[in-house]
């Protein structure tokens, strides 16, 4: 093969693959169309759960201002608790929803890379999560009455769509669970998220927990996330280096070992017949 | 790239077997295949005959990248089934028993998907999509219509388009005519004779159907508890056993009749 016969060869593979990561989006668009009430409704018990948690702040006998302050951090840890709820369910589908469809076996023998698939899968995920979140903030906001003048919303935007990246990683670990175990890995995703978040201050501070969890906390991406956008959302703080850097690493660590986990589940889903819809 | 690549399917001593749980602390392991070996000569359409269990979509798995052998190899026009997936993959596309689709995405919706993986942009599959559907008798009006809406020979007939619309060198059919109404069926092997004769593509049908294999096939296969028991001709096989029909060329290979199944046939059928 020639030199320019190479090129051309990885310039087709690169645009097919480009194809393949747009028809992932494409098809979870069609899904949400047709399931849009049923994540309505979703949305409204996302919205109810949050608000559970942020009127806590309403029966602390402390000053107004005060009160404002810890009602806007938990609607923080709620609203980041729903995104990352969102980005585990989506990426937990590629294999979960496609298993009880029965399309599996055929999206798995397409010629597409499991990491366009999988990435593919991410991307959608952190939009949708993206848009939800800001949804249950919006209403949280109106409904409790809160008061966040200096809010640098776009700064939250843009940590939270950093610490997606890891966020993802992490998500890919918990796809491959329903190879594994077709009835019970998916819920074995939201353990996941319980774990990540109760190391990482989701309601508190990462301070009140005991010693050994606070260094759990340090390998956590969601212990940036949520120390970064209370700071956005009450000081008006840019992104910080200091949550940037750590997300950083732990994204470039985590896709890869979460692509590697991802295909050491599928090679045992090939070599045990787990794939199959009835397997 | 391996050997063969004159020959559309090789197929050398494949073997698989599946383990499962039984009972507490046991597991109980059954061969699916034992020592499949055949060859499928490109544009050829051959027929593996079976019944529930004995191993043929463990077969069409296997050649599909699904499944991972224990032992032996298989080739699509010379590429290794395990060891370069991606090249068979794109020359490889399936129809099985189940039609499965995303059930309230439409037809369109469904091949559109399909399609991406395969590098189809949306230009290209927006003229596509509605030629196939035609092709294979699909209505029209019905193309934005949920799947959960349709008949099980309409969305037989969906899977078909999904799998053409891809071009397959090979053509893998898993029982694609089981459980289908008289009419869809002969709609359906209508198709597949048009695909044979108007297409270079190869096919493997497997089916429990032996007038399906009879009439389509160029060579009939008979898979019997995971060993391939001959791969010739109709007339080679009836002549081999001095019979007048598949189904007494069964019994003379097996000592049993096509219906009858044994409790081990039953417990095959979950592994196989």
């Amino acid at each position: 093969m020639t030199s320019s016969e190479y090129a051309a060869t990885r310039s087709r593979i690169l645009r097919d693959e480009l194809v393949g990561l747009y028809g992932v989006v494409e098809r979870n668009v069609y899904l949400t169309k047709r399931y849009f009430l049923w994540d309505l409704a979703f949305l409204f018990w996302t919205i109810a759960n949050t608000l559970t948690i942020v009127f806590i702040s309403r029966g602390v006998g402390v000053s107004p201002a005060e009160q404002n302050a810890l009602a806007t951090k938990l609607l923080v840890g709620g609203v980041i608790w729903a995104f990352l709820g969102i980005i585990f369910e989506i990426v937990t589908e590629t294999v979960a929803w496609e298993r009880w469809e029965g399309t599996i076996e055929y999206t798995f023998m397409a010629p597409v890379s499991r990491p366009v698939h999988l990435i593919g899968m991410g991307i959608y995920a952190v939009l949708y999560g993206l848009v939800r979140a800001a949804a249950v903030f919006v209403v949280v906001v109106a409904f409790i009455g809160l008061h966040v003048p200096h809010a640098n919303y776009g700064a939250a935007v843009a940590l939270l769509a950093i610490a997606s990246v890891s966020f993802i990683g992490v998500g890919m670990m918990t796809a491959v669970l329903p190879l594994i175990s077709p009835e019970k890995g998916t819920q074995l995703g939201f353990v996941a998220q319980g774990l990540m978040l109760v190391v990482s201050g989701v309601y508190y501070p990462v301070s009140v927990l005991p010693d050994w969890m606070r260094w759990i906390a340090k390998i956590s991406p969601a212990t940036y996330a949520l120390r970064g956008n209370r700071q956005q959302i009450l000081t008006g703080s840019g992104v910080a280096w200091a949550d940037v850097w750590p997300l950083l690493v732990i994204g470039a660590i985590s896709i890869p070992l979460g692509l590697a986990v991802f295909k050491a589940g599928e090679r045992y889903a090939k070599k045990h017949g787990k794939l199959k819809r009835s397997g | 790239m391996q050997e063969h690549p004159q020959q559309a399917v090789v197929v050398r001593d494949l073997e698989k077997s599946f383990s499962r749980r039984a009972g507490l602390v046991g597991r109980r392991r059954r061969a699916a295949l034992r020592h499949v070996s055949l060859s499928v000569a490109r544009g050829e359409c051959v027929a593996i005959l079976g019944q529930n269990g004995s191993g043929k979509s463990t077969l069409v798995r296997v050649l599909s990248t699904l499944l991972l052998a224990d032992g032996g190899g298989a080739w699509i026009f010379g590429y290794d089934v395990q060891r370069e997936p991606r090249p068979v993959r794109r020359l490889v596309n399936r129809v099985s028993v189940e039609a499965s689709f995303f059930k309230k995405m439409s037809a369109a919706e469904n091949l559109a998907y399909a399609a991406r993986f395969y590098g189809m942009g949306p230009g290209e599959t927006r003229a596509k999509i509605p030629a196939i559907l035609e092709r294979v008798g699909f209505p029209p009006d019905r193309r934005g219509e949920a799947m959960e809406n349709l008949s099980r020979g309409m969305q037989q007939k969906v899977a078909l388009a999904r799998a053409l619309l891809t071009s397959p060198v090979v053509l893998l059919l898993d029982e694609p005519t089981t459980g289908l109404d008289p009419r869809s069926k002969a709609e359906v092997q209508a198709f597949i004779r048009e695909i044979r004769t108007r297409h270079d593509s190869t096919i493997v049908l497997c089916t429990h159907d032996m007038n399906e294999a009879e009439e389509l096939a160029d060579r009939v296969g008979l898979l019997d508890r995971g060993e391939l028991l001959f791969l010739e001709t109709v007339d080679e096989v009836k002549a081999r056993y001095g019979v007048e029909t598949l189904e007494e060329a069964f019994f003379a290979a097996t000592g049993r009749t096509f219906e009858d199944e044994t409790e081990d046939d039953k417990d095959r059928e979950v592994f196989a």
